[in-house]
């Protein structure tokens, strides 16, 4: 029956040896850092096992300041984001002129190295002895006072990082929905116009449902990235992040495997577990709540 | 006659609310625009800047009466700019080329060839979908420093190699080629290998060009795996390289020469995004997952 059991396993066999070393052997590996208590030596594997990496982590205070940034980062860029793209795709979908020419400019960030073009967010935004920096130009120009947005307060920093976290996720979310409003049948729309309906009805009634589902995908796949923000950090803020105050759960994570504060693969392990569970129960009330509101 | 004032009338504010709609809409996307755009005619307009220029601008200028093209210059001079250049496209070649010949060849066992424990395998593939980078990373960085590949190709392209969603899109395709195609093959003595290679990559090359486009931008981007296994500057990729050369790069602030580098750093990918953005776009709205 299986006559060609051996020749398709070689055809798998190069994806299963990369799967194996570089996903499946790590995947137990970093379960079993994460309750080895001391790593550097063989017998100590024996000697602590215990949650103590576990509870370090919960104690330390760069990681409860990571923890904090990355939920605000996630509760601002998420619903902005999709919002704002839902409106441009709609302004999109409406228009016959110019359409692909926005198309592809709004898809450029895309494309871009996000650690160089976070250069240029960080030029824009930052004050230096020699220049305010074009952003505290334009709010000098409303009558605002001049911010520094780099290593100045807290909020100023973190709208910095959101903001470039929205641009830079925004090409995604615009073309995914643009291409679900096109995907609704146009003899809906004739119909409700027919009726009278107001395009506000229509859009609640018809385009809303229809397109709901990719809502929720980029809900769902828009909490995951935005769990795992770094390197957006990184490219605005430099790479340390702590003593920015600007680090993110992933960033702590590769702290403490490598860089001036690193070597400890054990709390790195324990950290990437939390954040792993974090984002797994955040995934599975996106998706009850998607069903819920699909089913009702 | 009423009646019909009434109804121009009607007619005509429908008209100008439609109008006004239109022109929010324009405003809206316009606006949108030049946010996107904005940081690109910055970086190309700074990177045009003299040094002494741009640090006596206490309000920066919107446009340069003197452009200078010596931040290029300075760029490929006193910072390994061509360096971070070469390293990020040898990479990004042998890592896509490999991934094609390991998620091909897997797409076609799982699509073509019958074997034992072959749904078990598929689904333990999906599975490993889930699992997050950052999870896997921290073992893949003790294995690859205990074996020795800090600072070395080998070491900065393998773990990247293998992609189970470009193995499971790539099946999917293969498995709307009609099997009568395979079994007439078989009857005129095609061999397997011959098959997937006359027949199946030329059918199935749009996905095959999706893929290798995304794992293109993938690696010319890709920051935090490179950095943990590269601390030579000689193995740096360009969003290291980036970074180095904003820590200590060019001196004190020589902001017009590190956006020279940016603009160096950025321009291949637009390049070949002007060039396929059609397939681009289309690709990715398939199998993207960035900002995912």
């Amino acid at each position: 029956m299986y006559k060609n059991s051996a020749k398709a396993w070689l055809y798998l066999l190069p994806a299963l040896i990369f799967l194996s070393v570089f996903m499946i052997y790590p995947l137990f590996d970093v379960m079993i850092y994460s309750v080895e208590e001391g790593y550097n030596s063989a017998s100590q594997t024996y000697f602590g096992v215990g949650a103590y990496n576990y509870r370090y982590v919960l104690r330390d205070p760069y990681f409860l300041q990571a923890v904090k940034n990355t939920f605000i980062l996630v509760i601002i860029t998420v619903p902005v984001s999709t919002g704002v793209a839902l409106l441009i795709s709609l302004g999109l979908n409406s228009i016959q002129k110019l359409r692909d020419l926005f198309q592809t400019i709004f898809f450029l960030p895309y494309v871009t190295n996000t650690l160089a073009v976070g250069l240029v967010f960080m030029i824009l935004f930052k004050k230096t002895p020699y220049s305010d920096g074009f952003i505290n130009l334009i709010i000098n120009a409303f009558g605002g006072n001049t911010i520094d947005f780099i290593e100045g307060p807290y909020w100023a920093k973190m709208f910095v990082m959101c903001f470039y976290t929205i641009w830079v996720v925004m090409p995604f979310k615009i073309l995914i929905l643009t291409s679900a409003l096109a995907s609704v049948d146009k003899d809906l729309y004739k119909a409700a116009k027919v009726d009278g309906a107001t395009s506000f009805r229509i859009f609640r009634k018809i385009t809303l449902p229809m397109i709901s589902p990719m809502i929720f995908y980029l809900i769902i796949t828009g909490f995951i990235g935005a769990f795992k923000a770094y390197s957006d950090e990184v490219a605005i803020f430099g790479t340390n992040l702590n003593a920015a105050g600007m680090n993110t759960i992933v960033g702590y994570v590769y702290d403490m495997l490598y860089g001036d504060s690193g070597g400890y693969p054990s709390y790195a392990s324990a950290a990437a577990l939390i954040l792993f569970a974090i984002v797994l129960t955040i995934t599975c009330i996106n998706l009850l709540a998607s069903r819920k509101t699909t089913v009702s | 006659m009423t009646t019909m004032n009434e109804i121009q009338q009607a007619k005509k504010s429908a008209e100008r609310s439609q109008r006004i709609r239109t022109v929010i809409t324009y405003t809206l996307l316009v606006l949108w625009g030049l946010i996107v755009l904005f940081p690109f005619y910055w970086m190309i307009l700074t990177s045009l800047k003299s040094y002494s220029a741009y640090n006596s601008e206490y309000i920066p200028k919107l446009y340069t009466t003197a452009p200078t093209f010596q931040n290029y210059a300075d760029a490929f001079t006193a910072v390994p700019l061509a360096r971070y250049f070469g390293n990020t496209i040898i990479f990004t070649l042998i890592t896509t080329i490999l991934m094609l010949v390991v998620t091909i060849l897997a797409a076609f066992a799982f699509s073509r060839l019958e074997f034992k424990g072959k749904n078990l395998v598929f689904t333990m593939f999906l599975a490993l979908m889930m699992i997050p980078n950052e999870l896997v990373i921290i073992t893949n960085f003790v294995t690859i420093t205990n074996a020795g590949l800090r600072n070395t190709f080998a070491g900065l392209i393998l773990p990247s190699v293998a992609s189970i969603f470009y193995i499971y899109l790539l099946k999917e395709n293969f498995e709307q080629i009609p099997e009568e195609l395979y079994k007439a093959a078989k009857v005129d003595g095609t061999s397997d290998l011959k098959y997937l290679l006359k027949v199946m990559i030329p059918i199935c090359q749009p996905t095959i060009v999706t893929i290798t486009i995304l794992k293109v931008i993938e690696c010319w981007n890709s920051y935090v795996w490179p950095r943990l296994i590269t601390d030579d500057a000689m193995y740096f990729l360009v969003s290291n390289g980036i970074q180095e050369i904003r820590e200590n790069g060019f001196g004190r602030e020589n902001i017009p020469a590190m956006m020279a580098a940016v603009v160096v750093i950025s321009v291949p990918l637009i390049i070949l995004f002007l060039i396929f953005h059609k397939k681009i776009m289309a690709g990715v709205s398939r199998g993207g997952t960035k900002g995912a």
